[in-house]
């Protein structure tokens, strides 16, 4: 369907004709009109913002950006970055930023994940496993997320205190303090063969990339995995070993009021993570389930004459169409999880809200807060709509 | 085979199919047990729902407490409770606070006002859910509820006491936020809508603009905004009540995102009734109040319904710029220090409120979706 | 066939816009403005408080002892009281005078600064930057606080330097988080903060034993303590960590509003120092004849009518609510407060002082 509700044909059909400053003149009435238009609104914001200059006047309100590096003195629990209440504003801003980023990528995966594999049993034969799906995507999408979150928040809470933490296996606890996991010293050793690793996830992409071409050219496919294990294992792993395999294992132990050590998943982060997830497969499950029926059972029966196996006719036919199905809404998914990410200011995750909350609040500077707020979501809607628009510009289908 | 011989001469008598494809052994052969897999499947998952119920039935019934007695000082003796945390629900906290989960703050004795209330945006719900008063009355029916809502609220006639909006609270906050934000985005939404398809550049521009401004930014900053942000963009002297303030921000995020919705509607619309229109030389208005919005709409009921789920949903987030809806009413019940503990109790029964009203507007949103399409395909 | 679009569109937009418009000017209607005040230097806030015939005061959302509705739904407390100090002395009496709007950490300032209310009365701490760069004033300092930290009495805890890895829940945007974060890189202390927004959550946070430790002012901890089923159960840390001293704000603008409400509290200091009581106020005010006290409580000088206000201003305040010890009594003794450096300064410690009344 058309974007405009004008089809083309009409809009340059009408011959050219001088403009005529009369009001019979279609196009003299539409400049007219754009131009009331235009003018209301912007009166509107020219009395708003000339309010808010002059309120902010009267009570000599302090405004501009000079705070952001002033000292910030605000504690934070959880930071990316080395974080002192010795640091300014800006880097506690930014702090703020990367735990909202941290939380919606690692929501965004997992939703993903459990949110197709839903999608997929909601389609199971096993009338059981379907109908539980179904219950479960019921209850989830028709309570508020907050709610949700705020249910989790409590639950977790109610967990024993760390002197009592349940301690599933060695060095794993969970308490009312979070779930500490062991782990090891991390030194500039394992930076490195990280980095290796991505350096051979990248490698391999351009060598499947550049197999495929192959197969095209000549029909025989190319096994893409050996390269892999060794671009992205072997590699790494060779080099780590001899930089002389350091390796301290790190494993967390109660020391006076709290564990030390290991690696930590604060109850905040937790629940809003688990909220986000539950919450969002829900969602996903749905819109996989619909990607996977808009495929035509035609697809199905015509690969599978062609004697694929089950597994590939889903990944060769089947996915490959769903996708196109899928990608749009999931987008919106995606972002859904960014925004709603900012309900971590009710359970108590710093993340960027409640940074630039707090931040408001002490400099009584209200308006370069929320300005901060929406800036930093724009900023992520729009980069994730953009990667999304060009992954699907990628995926659409190639018409002959 | 002596059978086969038979069968020659006289037709088989009929049987029946084999037990293990009919009936529910059939049914449940097909759909529980096809392979060793699904068995295995299936046994596990009715084994974990089994116990897990019997787990849950223990818990909200059999071990749970309903009514705690008063101490001598006549407050609630919660100990009863403490001692049975794990074991049974304390139900009791729902017993003695469920008028204020309900009704928040609003004076005790004229609590029939906003029960009534209730009543009324469900009956309201249910008129707008049935399709033979989907006419223009329909905007009347609404228009008057309303106002009988308002007065119902605020008082000041008929004998009824005034309430300032400062101690109204619980479930009729949640209804109002979502149901007055509906009613005064949706107009907004159609014009955003038919702006944005505008050949006008800067029309479209400025529809762009507010649609995609308020859908790049979570709900909550625009409530931070109304209720942090709004009072210095007024005139001095000049002053917004908190939830209204609440309630203008729910209007502008509802009016982005139905926006979005209609121009969904337009967009699915042939371009034949746009052509036939202007063959009969409709004005614009003409064409859209008559031809395209009657049809456009009736597409888009089942997504309207589905984002008004959103918004009913979406209220609770009030709570965090402290408006008193039921979610907030149900966290403030439980901050007395007896009751201090039994939050998943109120969690649930909030839960149980919510998922009434959703899954009722779902269940509508996909049964209309259905017929809707029916009637299309024929 | 190009008729339809151009100008309908335009119009569709423009109603779009009158629409939206609409949508923000329904309700601003449908709400009773605060009558306007007059621009530039001259706002009289008394006189525009007298128009609309109530006080609009911010108070807590639901602090015990300082502001918090009881079970018939009437707001009492230390702070409370100070509002209806205001309206009294505005009135001559707070029958339906005041309008109590609970207000968050976050939002009082805002709420002050947009005249949504016209003094805020929620313990509030004066810093240099806030009375500064807010555009309001405080007035007086009618309690003096310190920061400190609620544990549970199963810690065996007895000095907050033993709070070496605690866990600390603090609630943002306040001076307590600033507070506890310069007090642990002082004492080289190394806490693990929980920041959680609402003092409820916070409280219920503490309860359920995600943090070893809750620090706020301690008058604040007192009140969370005595709200407890078992009080000892829980143990307010010795240490203080900060002076906190809170009291009423205005906005800036009008500074005879500013004088009033700094007067009425030492109006109410003063009453203590003299013996004048909500009991004896009315005999004193034709008997005693300490110059002093007639000048308090109306008889002489015509001290109210300087503050544009009713010569009995102080004589009704005190007949209703007593004077600064009574109000204290009141409502801060039962949540387990001592006088401490809230007693007169003729106590020794004490620390309340009132500027002549002259």
């Amino acid at each position: 369907m058309s974007d405009t509700a004008i089809d083309p044909r009409y809009a340059t059909r009408p011959p050219k004709r001088p403009l005529r400053l009369s009001w019979s003149d279609e196009r003299v009435r539409g400049i007219v009109y754009q131009i009331i238009v235009v003018g209301i609104v912007g009166a509107i914001v020219y009395w708003l913002y000339s309010n808010t200059v002059h309120n902010l006047d009267v009570r000599r309100i302090a405004t501009g950006w000079g705070f952001l590096n002033r000292e910030a003195g605000l504690p934070i629990a959880e930071y990316l970055i080395p974080y002192d209440p010795t640091d300014t504003y800006f880097r506690a801003l930014t702090v703020g930023v990367l735990n909202t980023l941290k939380v919606a990528v690692v929501g965004i995966i997992l939703a993903t994940l459990l949110g197709t594999l839903l999608g997929v049993l909601k389609l199971s034969k096993n009338w059981l496993v379907s109908k539980v799906v179904t219950v479960y995507i019921e209850i989830v999408r028709d309570l508020p997320l907050l709610l949700q979150l705020l249910f989790w928040y409590a639950l977790l809470q109610g967990l024993p205190g760390p002197r009592q933490a349940i301690n599933p296996a060695t060095g794993v606890f969970l308490s009312n303090r979070g779930l500490k996991l062991p782990f090891f010293e991390w030194v500039d050793v394992h930076s490195w063969a990280l980095l290796l690793v991505v350096i051979g996830a990248i490698g391999t992409y351009f060598f499947h990339k550049a197999a495929r071409a192959k197969q095209m050219a000549d029909g025989q496919p190319r096994a893409v995995w050996p390269s892999a294990v060794i671009m992205m294992l072997v590699v790494p792993l060779g080099a780590w070993y001899f930089m002389g395999a350091p390796f301290t294992p790190d494993i967390p132990a109660l020391r006076g009021f709290n564990f030390s050590g290991g690696l930590t998943v604060s109850p905040e982060f937790f629940a809003l993570l688990l909220g986000l997830t539950l919450y969002t497969a829900g969602f996903i499950a749905e819109i996989v389930r619909a990607g996977i029926l808009s495929v035509n059972q035609g697809q199905w029966e015509a690969a599978e004459a062609l004697g694929l196996p089950r597994g590939r006719v889903m990944n060769l036919v089947v996915l490959p169409q769903a996708l196109r199905v899928i990608i749009p809404p999931m987008t919106s998914q995606f972002l859904n999880i960014t925004k709603n990410s900012s309900l971590a200011v009710a359970i108590g995750y710093q993340d960027i809200v409640s940074i630039a909350n707090t931040t408001l609040n002490q400099t009584g500077q209200a308006i370069e807060g929320i300005a901060v707020i929406m800036l930093v979501y724009l900023t992520i809607s729009l980069s994730i709509s953009l990667f999304m628009n060009w992954y699907n510009s990628k995926i659409a289908l190639v018409e002959r | 085979m002596s059978i086969t011989t038979d069968t020659m001469r006289v037709p088989a008598p009929e049987r029946l199919a084999p037990a293990l494809t009919t009936g529910w052994m059939g049914w449940a052969r097909a759909n529980l047990f096809s392979s060793w897999l699904n068995s295995i499947v299936t046994i596990a998952l009715a084994f974990f729902i089994v116990k897990y119920l019997i787990g849950f039935v223990d818990w909200a019934f059999v071990n749970a407490i309903w009514n705690v007695p008063n101490d001598a000082a006549g407050r609630p003796d919660t100990s009863s409770c403490r001692d049975n945390k794990g074991l049974g629900a304390c139900w009791a906290v729902i017993t003695e606070k469920h008028r204020f989960m309900l009704f928040g703050t609003y004076p005790y004795e004229e609590h029939w006002r906003p029960a009534l209330v209730c009543l009324l945006f469900i009956g309201l719900y249910i008129v707008s859910a049935m399709r033979r008063f989907w006419r223009k009355e329909l905007v009347l029916i609404w228009a008057a509820t309303l106002t009988v809502i308002a007065l119902l609220m605020w008082g000041g006639v008929l004998g009824m006491a005034f309430v300032p909006q400062d101690r109204w609270g619980g479930l009729p906050i949640t209804l109002i936020l979502a149901t007055f934000g509906l009613a005064f985005a949706f107009p907004l939404a159609i014009l955003v809508a038919l702006g944005r398809r505008s050949k006008l550049p800067a029309i479209k521009a400025l529809c762009v603009l507010y649609v995609e401004l308020i859908r790049g930014v979570p709900l909550i900053s625009l409530l931070f905004m109304a209720s942090v942000m709004f009072p210095l963009f007024l005139p001095e002297g000049m002053n917004i009540d908190k939830l209204l303030r609440a309630q203008i921000a729910i209007i502008l995020f509802a009016g982005a995102y139905l926006a979005e919705v209609v121009r969904g509607g337009l967009q699915a619309l042939s371009k034949g009734q746009y052509e036939a229109a202007d063959a009969l030389g409709l004005s614009y208005w003409q064409k859209t109040a008559f031809i395209i919005l009657p049809q456009a709409l009736r597409l888009v009921i089942p997504p309207l319904v589905n984002t008004f789920i959103g918004f009913f949903k979406d209220t609770s987030l009030v709570l965090i710029i402290g408006i008193f809806d039921l979610l907030t009413a149900g966290k403030t019940a439980i901050i007395e220090p007896m009751w201090q503990g039994f939050a998943v109790e109120v969690y649930v029964t909030i839960g149980l409120i919510y998922f009434v009203f959703c899954f009722a507007m779902s269940s509508y949103s996909s049964k209309l979706e259905t017929e809707l399409n029916r009637g299309r395909r024929r | 066939m190009e008729n339809f679009s151009l100008r309908h569109i335009a119009r569709g937009a423009l109603g779009a816009i009158g629409a939206a418009i609409f949508a923000l000017a329904a309700p601003a209607v449908a709400q009773t403005p605060a009558p306007a005040a007059s621009s530039g230097g001259g706002i009289n806030m008394i006189d525009t408080i007298r128009a609309r015939g109530q006080l609009l005061c911010g108070v807590n959302t639901g602090l015990a002892g300082f502001a918090q509705p009881n079970s018939q739904g009437v707001w009492v407390g230390f702070d409370v009281d100070y509002c209806r100090a205001v309206a009294i002395a505005i009135f001559g009496t707070d029958q339906n005078r005041v309008r109590y709007v609970p207000t968050t950490a976050q939002v009082r300032f805002t709420a002050l600064q947009s005249g949504e209310v016209d003094l805020l009365s929620r313990n509030t701490t004066w810093t240099l930057s806030r009375d500064t760069s807010l555009g309001l004033d405080f007035t007086a300092i009618n309690f003096y606080d310190g920061q400190g930290f609620l544990v549970k009495r199963s810690l065996n805890v007895t000095s907050a330097r033993q709070l070496d890895g605690a866990t600390i829940c603090v609630q943002p945007g306040t001076t307590t988080e600033q507070n506890l974060a310069d007090w642990a890189r002082g004492a080289r202390i190394n806490i693990r903060p929980v920041v959680i927004e609402r003092l409820e959550d916070n409280v219920a946070a503490y309860l359920a034993g995600r943090c070893d430790a809750y620090t706020t002012d301690v008058s604040g901890l007192a009140a969370i303590r005595s709200a407890q089923q078992v009080p000892n159960d829980h143990v307010i840390l010795p240490d203080v960590i900060s002076k906190e001293p809170l009291g009423a704000l205005v906005r800036h603008g009008d500074q005879r509003f500013a004088d009033l409400v700094r007067w009425v509290h030492f109006g109410l200091i003063a009453a203590e120092e003299f013996g004048v009581t909500a009991a004896n106020a009315a005999q004193l005010a034709t008997t005693d004849n300490r110059p002093e006290v007639q000048r308090i409580l109306g008889r002489t000088g015509g001290l109210g009518q300087m503050m544009g206000v009713d010569n009995a201003w102080m004589l009704n305040v005190i007949r209703t609510l007593g004077n600064y010890g009574e109000i204290f009594t009141r409502n801060l003794t039962p949540i387990g407060l001592q006088r401490g450096p809230n007693a007169l300064w003729t106590t020794p410690g004490g620390q309340q002082y009132a500027p002549p009344f002259r």
